[in-house]
This record gives structure tokens, C-alpha cells and sequence, in this order.
């Protein structure tokens, strides 16, 4: 701390505040993902399925 | 896969379950480097270690009005060619520009309190800035406020071009107004202003957050494919309708 001056907190609290919401922009996103895959497969495991007949989670 | 390809939502789908692995694995050496780049640059003569800030600073307020520029276009795309992904694009990127609005404002503001003195002043650059956070959280209002996806994306795209207005606005204050804030030093007319041992280590900052703006874009978009048809299959479930 004491190399960042007498600033320090400024400089580590601007950096961990970036960190903290860019991994939580990541992991939303990540969970979203999953949530929606989840449901998907839910909808086709009880019947639904698409007109084009494809799998709505099949990404190839 | 030609430009054309992309319009279809499945081949989207198909080239960012491709693309993205090889693109985070990017992103991730790349703000690697630049975080090594700004944690051993040297103290500036006037701002000593605080000039660390910018390096992160600088390239959150160019996404914030670039995520804007990008939603520009999509709203075109919605409005004038009713490209199929074109509100996915725009809605997808407005939470992220919205977070890099956000660290732009505050990490501006722990910048300027050493420097100027203060956290915050009502001046021309930072209100607009403000004005801008303000508009990202508009819209995703407006997009949870309507069940209609294509509703709320062409009245979100008349929104968007509308707050375009406030791009230049927010790019020029510090020349149309008295501010606190500094004037451009890395986009001037006559090219950077600033020491190299401060403008490598930004850039690569600036791409490396690009390219996270491009991975978590991607991402986001493949979410809101699959959300919508997920909003499909429940809506034939609800109706009764055979598949």
C-alpha cells in the first residue's frame, strides 16, 4: 500500500470495484445460461418442441 | 458462413458456441497484460500513483458511449431492416454498458477526489455522463415493462436513437464547457498528448475491455436467443397448440 502513496485506498477501492462488477456481470450471465438451457430442456422433456423440429437447445 | 448467415438465430448460436471459449481465453491474457502494464508504470510527475486509475477509468467511459454506439446501430437494424437479432443485440448490450457507465462514474469520482478535491461536480462532462447511466437503466425499464419482445424493441430502438444525441455531447464538453475534467489526450486531432510509458499500457487495456465487451455481448445475446424461445415453447404450452 504504502508504494501506491498516500492514495492507496483510492487506487484499490477504483481496481476492486471494477473486479467485483465485472465478475458479477460474468456470473449473471453464466447463471442466466444455465437458467435458460434448464428451462428449455424442461419444455422439451414434457412434449414442447419446435416447429422446425430441432432441439431448442442444440447449438450446432 | 457468410455476414448473411448470422441473421438466422441458430447459426448464431452455432458460431458463438464456437467463438466464445477462444475469445474469453483472449480477453483474459490480454487484461493479464494490461493490469501487469498498469501495476508497473511509473508514478506520474503531478498525480504520482493515482494515475493507475486511468487505466481503467479511461476505458470504461470509451465502452460506456461506444456499448451506446453499438445499440445505435442495432436500433437501426430493428427500425430500417428488421434484422431478426438486431433488438437481441440491443438488449443484451444495455446491462453491460450500463456497469461500464457505472465504473466509469465511480471510478472517476475516486480519481478526482485526490486530484480534484471533490467526488463529484455538476459540470458538463460528468452530468452527461450521469444523464447516460440514467438512460442504460431507462431502457432495461422499458424492456421488463413489455411481455412483446418486438413491441419493446422498436419502442426501445426510437429510445435509443433519441439518447444517441447525448454521445457527442458527452465527447465534446470538455471543449464546449468550463469543466474540472481534462480534454481528449489519446483522440485529438495531432495524436496522443500522452507519454508512451502511459498510452501502451492503456490501449491494451482498452482492447483487452473490448474484447470483454465482445465476449460478454456475445454471451448475453446467445441467453436472450434461448430466452425467447423458451417464451415460444411456454406460449404453445399455454395455448394448447400441438407442435
Amino acid at each position: 500500500m504504502t508504494a501506491l502513496g498516500p492514495y492507496a485506498s483510492f487506487i484499490v477501492t477504483s481496481y476492486a470495484v471494477v473486479a467485483a462488477v465485472v465478475l458479477i456481470l460474468i456470473f449473471w450471465i453464466a447463471i442466466d445460461y444455465r437458467r435458460q438451457k434448464g428451462r428449455l430442456r424442461e419444455l422439451e422433456a414434457s412434449g414442447m418442441v419446435r416447429r422446425s423440429g430441432r432441439s431448442a437447445v442444440d447449438m450446432s | 458462413m457468410t455476414l448473411i448467415d448470422l441473421a438466422n438465430p441458430t447459426k448464431f448460436l452455432s458460431l458463438t458456441a464456437r467463438i466464445l471459449p477462444p475469445l474469453a481465453a483472449l480477453t483474459a491474457i490480454l487484461l493479464l497484460i494490461g493490469l501487469y502494464q498498469s501495476a508497473t508504470a511509473p508514478d506520474d510527475y503531478q498525480q504520482g500513483a493515482t494515475v493507475k486509475i486511468m487505466f481503467i477509468h479511461v476505458p470504461n467511459a470509451w465502452l460506456s458511449m461506444f456499448v451506446w454506439g453499438v445499440m445505435s446501430v442495432a436500433a437501426l437494424g430493428t427500425l430500417v431492416w428488421r434484422h431478426p437479432l438486431a433488438d437481441v443485440a440491443a438488449k443484451a448490450a444495455a446491462p453491460i454498458g450500463a456497469a461500464f457507465t457505472f465504473l466509469a462514474l465511480v471510478t472517476g469520482s475516486l480519481w478526482g477526489r485526490p486530484m480534484w478535491g471533490t467526488y463529484w461536480e455538476w459540470d458538463a462532462r460528468l452530468t452527461s455522463v450521469l444523464i447516460l447511466f440514467l438512460m442504460y437503466l431507462g431502457l432495461i425499464a422499458l424492456w421488463r415493462a413489455v411481455d412483446d419482445p418486438s413491441r419493446a424493441g422498436r419502442a426501445a430502438a426510437i429510445l435509443t436513437l433519441v439518447g444517441a444525441v447525448n454521445i457527442p455531447i458527452i465527447k465534446f464538453s470538455v471543449d464546449w464547457w468550463n469543466t474540472l475534467h481534462q480534454p481528449a489526450s489519446v483522440l485529438r486531432m495531432g495524436g496522443p498528448s500522452m507519454d508512451r510509458a502511459y498510452l501502451i499500457p492503456l490501449l491494451v487495456m482498452a482492447v483487452a475491455f473490448s474484447l470483454l465487451f465482445v465476449t460478454m455481448h456475445l454471451a448475453a445475446m446467445r441467453n436472450e436467443i434461448l430466452r425467447r424461445r423458451v417464451r415460444a415453447l411456454q406460449m404453445m404450452q399455454a395455448s394448447g397448440q400441438p407442435a
